[in-house]
Protein backbone atom coordinates (compact mmCIF):
# COMPACT_ATOMS: atom_id res chain seq x y z
CA UNK A 1 0.00 0.00 0.00
CA UNK A 2 1.97 2.93 -0.77
CA UNK A 3 0.00 5.61 0.01
CA UNK A 4 -0.31 5.36 4.09
CA UNK A 5 -2.26 5.06 6.62
CA UNK A 6 -1.71 8.58 8.11
CA UNK A 7 -3.03 10.47 4.74
CA UNK A 8 -6.15 8.21 5.02
CA UNK A 9 -6.91 9.33 8.51
CA UNK A 10 -6.05 13.68 7.96
CA UNK A 11 -8.40 12.94 5.42
CA UNK A 12 -10.69 12.04 7.81
CA UNK A 13 -10.19 14.25 10.30
CA UNK A 14 -10.49 16.94 7.89
CA UNK A 15 -13.76 16.06 6.64
CA UNK A 16 -14.47 15.15 10.09
CA UNK A 17 -13.85 19.33 10.75
CA UNK A 18 -15.63 20.03 7.78
CA UNK A 19 -19.03 18.45 9.00
CA UNK A 20 -18.13 19.80 12.73
CA UNK A 21 -18.03 23.56 11.24
CA UNK A 22 -21.33 22.46 8.99
CA UNK A 23 -22.77 21.75 12.08
CA UNK A 24 -22.02 24.79 14.30
CA UNK A 25 -22.29 27.42 11.84
CA UNK A 26 -24.96 26.90 9.59
CA UNK A 27 -28.66 27.44 10.80
CA UNK A 28 -30.52 25.34 8.02
CA UNK A 29 -31.83 22.04 9.63
CA UNK A 30 -31.61 19.75 6.84
CA UNK A 31 -27.61 21.56 6.25
CA UNK A 32 -26.96 21.17 9.86
CA UNK A 33 -28.14 16.90 8.96
CA UNK A 34 -26.13 16.66 5.63
CA UNK A 35 -23.54 17.84 7.86
CA UNK A 36 -23.70 14.94 10.78
CA UNK A 37 -23.39 13.06 7.44
CA UNK A 38 -20.08 14.27 6.56
CA UNK A 39 -19.13 13.52 10.17
CA UNK A 40 -20.38 10.11 9.87
CA UNK A 41 -18.88 9.51 6.71
CA UNK A 42 -14.93 11.02 8.17
CA UNK A 43 -15.75 8.37 10.94
CA UNK A 44 -16.68 5.38 8.49
CA UNK A 45 -13.17 6.40 6.76
CA UNK A 46 -10.77 6.50 9.59
CA UNK A 47 -12.46 2.95 10.74
CA UNK A 48 -12.08 1.62 7.04
CA UNK A 49 -8.10 2.49 7.02
CA UNK A 50 -7.24 1.35 10.50
CA UNK A 51 -9.37 -2.29 9.55
CA UNK A 52 -7.15 -2.51 6.24
CA UNK A 53 -4.32 -1.21 8.27
CA UNK A 54 -4.34 -4.50 10.59
CA UNK A 55 -6.10 -6.41 8.01
CA UNK A 56 -8.84 -7.51 10.34
CA UNK A 57 -13.07 -7.40 9.32
CA UNK A 58 -14.14 -5.58 12.57
CA UNK A 59 -13.49 -2.21 11.33
CA UNK A 60 -15.32 -3.15 8.00
CA UNK A 61 -18.39 -4.32 10.43
CA UNK A 62 -18.46 -1.19 12.24
CA UNK A 63 -18.89 0.71 9.07
CA UNK A 64 -21.44 -1.80 8.25
CA UNK A 65 -23.35 -0.93 11.44
CA UNK A 66 -23.13 3.29 11.27
CA UNK A 67 -24.21 2.81 7.75
CA UNK A 68 -27.38 1.27 8.71
CA UNK A 69 -28.19 3.25 11.90
CA UNK A 70 -27.40 6.34 9.64
CA UNK A 71 -30.17 5.24 7.28
CA UNK A 72 -32.26 4.89 9.96
CA UNK A 73 -31.54 8.06 11.66
CA UNK A 74 -32.14 10.19 8.35
CA UNK A 75 -35.45 8.53 7.50
CA UNK A 76 -36.74 9.35 11.24
CA UNK A 77 -34.66 13.18 10.85
CA UNK A 78 -35.99 14.07 7.78
CA UNK A 79 -39.72 13.10 8.81
CA UNK A 80 -39.44 15.24 12.08
CA UNK A 81 -37.89 18.03 9.90
CA UNK A 82 -40.82 18.12 7.22
CA UNK A 83 -43.51 17.80 10.04
CA UNK A 84 -41.85 20.95 11.97
CA UNK A 85 -41.61 22.52 8.94
CA UNK A 86 -45.83 22.06 8.46
CA UNK A 87 -46.48 23.48 11.53
CA UNK A 88 -43.30 26.25 11.85
CA UNK A 89 -43.75 27.45 7.95
CA UNK A 90 -39.33 27.28 9.04
CA UNK A 91 -36.18 24.85 9.97
CA UNK A 92 -34.26 27.18 10.85
CA UNK A 93 -33.07 25.92 14.00
CA UNK A 94 -33.03 29.66 15.65
CA UNK A 95 -36.63 29.88 15.15
CA UNK A 96 -37.12 26.44 17.31
CA UNK A 97 -37.53 26.99 20.89
CA UNK A 98 -40.08 25.96 22.35
CA UNK A 99 -38.39 23.97 25.03
CA UNK A 100 -36.59 26.58 26.13
CA UNK A 101 -39.64 26.93 29.15
CA UNK B 1 7.33 10.66 1.24
CA UNK B 2 4.47 9.80 -0.93
CA UNK B 3 5.46 9.01 -4.62
CA UNK B 4 3.80 9.27 -7.60
CA UNK B 5 2.15 6.36 -8.75
CA UNK B 6 -1.30 5.14 -10.04
CA UNK B 7 -2.63 4.74 -6.62
CA UNK B 8 -1.44 8.13 -5.16
CA UNK B 9 -2.89 9.75 -8.14
CA UNK B 10 -6.46 8.47 -7.81
CA UNK B 11 -5.92 9.00 -3.50
CA UNK B 12 -5.47 12.42 -4.46
CA UNK B 13 -8.30 12.83 -6.67
CA UNK B 14 -11.01 11.34 -4.50
CA UNK B 15 -9.57 13.70 -1.55
CA UNK B 16 -9.91 17.01 -3.75
CA UNK B 17 -13.85 15.03 -4.46
CA UNK B 18 -14.74 14.17 -1.09
CA UNK B 19 -12.90 17.59 0.94
CA UNK B 20 -14.65 19.67 -2.10
CA UNK B 21 -18.19 18.07 -1.62
CA UNK B 22 -18.25 19.03 1.68
CA UNK B 23 -16.59 22.53 1.33
CA UNK B 24 -19.44 22.64 -1.10
CA UNK B 25 -22.15 21.63 1.46
CA UNK B 26 -21.00 24.11 4.25
CA UNK B 27 -20.39 27.04 1.97
CA UNK B 28 -23.50 27.16 -0.17
CA UNK B 29 -26.32 28.99 0.00
CA UNK B 30 -28.87 26.61 -1.67
CA UNK B 31 -30.07 23.58 -0.17
CA UNK B 32 -30.26 21.39 -3.46
CA UNK B 33 -26.71 22.22 -4.24
CA UNK B 34 -25.94 20.99 -1.14
CA UNK B 35 -27.66 18.10 -1.67
CA UNK B 36 -25.66 17.30 -4.86
CA UNK B 37 -22.16 18.19 -3.09
CA UNK B 38 -22.87 15.81 -0.29
CA UNK B 39 -23.61 13.24 -3.19
CA UNK B 40 -20.12 14.19 -4.65
CA UNK B 41 -18.21 13.94 -1.37
CA UNK B 42 -19.95 10.50 -0.56
CA UNK B 43 -19.27 9.12 -4.32
CA UNK B 44 -15.46 10.00 -3.63
CA UNK B 45 -15.48 8.07 0.00
CA UNK B 46 -17.10 5.38 -1.97
CA UNK B 47 -13.94 5.63 -4.35
CA UNK B 48 -11.42 5.86 -1.14
CA UNK B 49 -13.17 2.42 0.37
CA UNK B 50 -12.33 0.82 -3.17
CA UNK B 51 -8.70 1.82 -2.41
CA UNK B 52 -8.51 0.68 0.86
CA UNK B 53 -9.56 -2.50 -0.34
CA UNK B 54 -12.73 -2.50 0.98
CA UNK B 55 -15.24 -2.89 -2.38
CA UNK B 56 -18.11 -4.30 -0.55
CA UNK B 57 -18.18 -1.59 1.52
CA UNK B 58 -17.86 0.78 -1.71
CA UNK B 59 -20.68 -0.83 -2.99
CA UNK B 60 -23.25 -0.21 0.04
CA UNK B 61 -21.69 3.34 0.48
CA UNK B 62 -23.30 4.25 -3.14
CA UNK B 63 -26.15 2.40 -2.59
CA UNK B 64 -27.20 3.15 1.14
CA UNK B 65 -25.94 6.90 0.95
CA UNK B 66 -26.31 8.63 -2.58
CA UNK B 67 -29.06 5.83 -3.74
CA UNK B 68 -31.52 6.17 -0.61
CA UNK B 69 -30.38 9.00 1.92
CA UNK B 70 -28.98 11.16 -0.85
CA UNK B 71 -32.18 11.02 -2.28
CA UNK B 72 -34.42 11.27 1.30
CA UNK B 73 -32.90 14.42 1.68
CA UNK B 74 -33.38 15.79 -2.39
CA UNK B 75 -37.22 14.85 -1.06
CA UNK B 76 -36.98 16.84 2.12
CA UNK B 77 -35.03 19.91 0.68
CA UNK B 78 -37.89 19.83 -2.03
CA UNK B 79 -40.52 19.34 0.47
CA UNK B 80 -39.40 22.41 2.36
CA UNK B 81 -39.34 24.19 -0.22
CA UNK B 82 -39.67 27.82 0.56
CA UNK B 83 -36.29 27.56 2.69
CA UNK B 84 -33.95 26.44 -0.25
CA UNK B 85 -32.30 29.30 -0.88
CA UNK B 86 -30.89 30.93 2.44
CA UNK B 87 -30.83 34.43 2.91
CA UNK B 88 -28.22 34.08 5.53
CA UNK B 89 -25.03 31.65 4.96
CA UNK B 90 -24.21 31.46 9.00
CA UNK B 91 -25.37 31.96 12.38
CA UNK B 92 -24.29 35.07 14.01
CA UNK B 93 -23.66 34.00 17.37
CA UNK B 94 -19.77 34.59 17.82
CA UNK B 95 -19.73 31.93 20.07
CA UNK B 96 -20.35 29.00 17.70
CA UNK B 97 -18.06 31.13 15.37
CA UNK B 98 -15.33 31.04 18.04
CA UNK B 99 -15.65 26.98 19.55
CA UNK B 100 -15.99 26.15 15.63
CA UNK B 101 -12.23 27.96 14.49
CA UNK B 102 -11.20 26.38 17.92
CA UNK B 103 -11.81 23.44 17.21
CA UNK B 104 -10.92 23.38 13.54
CA UNK B 105 -7.42 23.95 14.87
CA UNK B 106 -7.41 21.55 17.59
CA UNK B 107 -8.15 18.43 15.22
CA UNK B 108 -6.18 19.68 12.66
CA UNK B 109 -3.10 20.08 15.12
CA UNK B 110 -4.09 16.73 16.75
CA UNK B 111 -3.94 14.95 13.60
CA UNK B 112 -0.91 16.67 11.82
CA UNK B 113 1.57 16.75 14.62
CA UNK B 114 1.52 13.31 15.33
CA UNK B 115 2.09 13.00 11.66
CA UNK B 116 4.94 15.29 11.07
CA UNK B 117 5.50 15.32 14.33
CA UNK B 118 7.61 18.50 16.83
CA UNK B 119 10.52 18.30 15.43
CA UNK B 120 10.21 17.58 11.74
CA UNK B 121 10.25 13.36 12.42
CA UNK B 122 7.48 11.79 9.98
CA UNK B 123 5.84 8.61 12.07
CA UNK B 124 4.23 7.68 9.22
CA UNK B 125 6.16 4.66 8.63
CA UNK B 126 6.39 3.49 11.86
CA UNK B 127 4.38 -0.23 11.01
CA UNK B 128 3.17 -1.50 7.54
CA UNK B 129 0.06 -2.46 6.78
CA UNK B 130 -1.03 -5.58 7.45
CA UNK B 131 -0.72 -8.24 4.51
CA UNK B 132 -3.96 -10.02 4.70
CA UNK B 133 -6.49 -8.37 3.53
CA UNK B 134 -10.28 -8.57 5.05
CA UNK B 135 -12.62 -10.25 2.04
CA UNK B 136 -16.45 -9.68 1.44
CA UNK B 137 -16.39 -13.78 2.38
CA UNK B 138 -14.83 -13.25 5.99
CA UNK B 139 -17.66 -9.91 6.24
CA UNK B 140 -20.64 -11.99 5.44
CA UNK B 141 -19.30 -15.25 7.59
CA UNK B 142 -19.13 -12.70 10.98
CA UNK B 143 -22.56 -11.48 10.34
CA UNK B 144 -24.34 -14.45 10.49
CA UNK B 145 -21.96 -16.61 12.94
CA UNK B 146 -23.56 -17.18 16.31
CA UNK B 147 -20.60 -16.59 17.90
CA UNK B 148 -19.77 -13.14 16.08
CA UNK B 149 -22.18 -10.00 15.04
CA UNK B 150 -25.48 -12.06 14.82
CA UNK B 151 -27.16 -10.24 17.30
CA UNK B 152 -26.16 -6.88 16.04
CA UNK B 153 -27.27 -7.55 13.07
CA UNK B 154 -30.89 -8.89 14.02
CA UNK B 155 -31.29 -5.78 15.99
CA UNK B 156 -30.13 -3.29 13.02
CA UNK B 157 -32.74 -4.96 11.22
CA UNK B 158 -35.61 -4.12 14.35
CA UNK B 159 -34.00 -0.89 14.14
CA UNK B 160 -34.99 -0.15 10.75
CA UNK B 161 -38.29 -1.50 10.84
CA UNK B 162 -38.79 0.52 13.94
CA UNK B 163 -37.71 3.67 11.93
CA UNK B 164 -39.83 2.83 9.33
CA UNK B 165 -42.89 3.15 11.06
CA UNK B 166 -41.46 6.11 13.04
CA UNK B 167 -41.22 8.07 10.56
CA UNK B 168 -44.24 7.14 8.92
CA UNK B 169 -46.37 7.73 11.85
CA UNK B 170 -44.46 11.12 12.38
CA UNK B 171 -44.29 12.52 9.18
CA UNK B 172 -47.91 11.05 8.02
CA UNK B 173 -51.07 14.18 7.97
CA UNK B 174 -53.62 14.57 10.95
CA UNK B 175 -56.84 12.76 9.57
CA UNK B 176 -59.38 14.25 11.35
Amino acid sequence: MEVSIASYIMLSAVLFILGAMGVLLRRNAILVFMSVELMLNAANLALVAFARHWGQTDGHLFVFFVITVAAAEVAVGLALIVAIFRTKKSINIDDLHELQG
Amino acid sequence: MIEINAQSIAFAILAVLTLGGGLGVVLNRNLFRGAIWLMVSLFGVAGIFVLLSAPFLAAVQVLVYIGAIAILITFAVMLTRSMTNLGERFVRRTAGIVVAVLLFFFILLGTILPVWGVDGTRYDDVSAPAENVATTRELGVALVDGNQFVLPFEVASLLLTAAMIGAIVIAREDEE
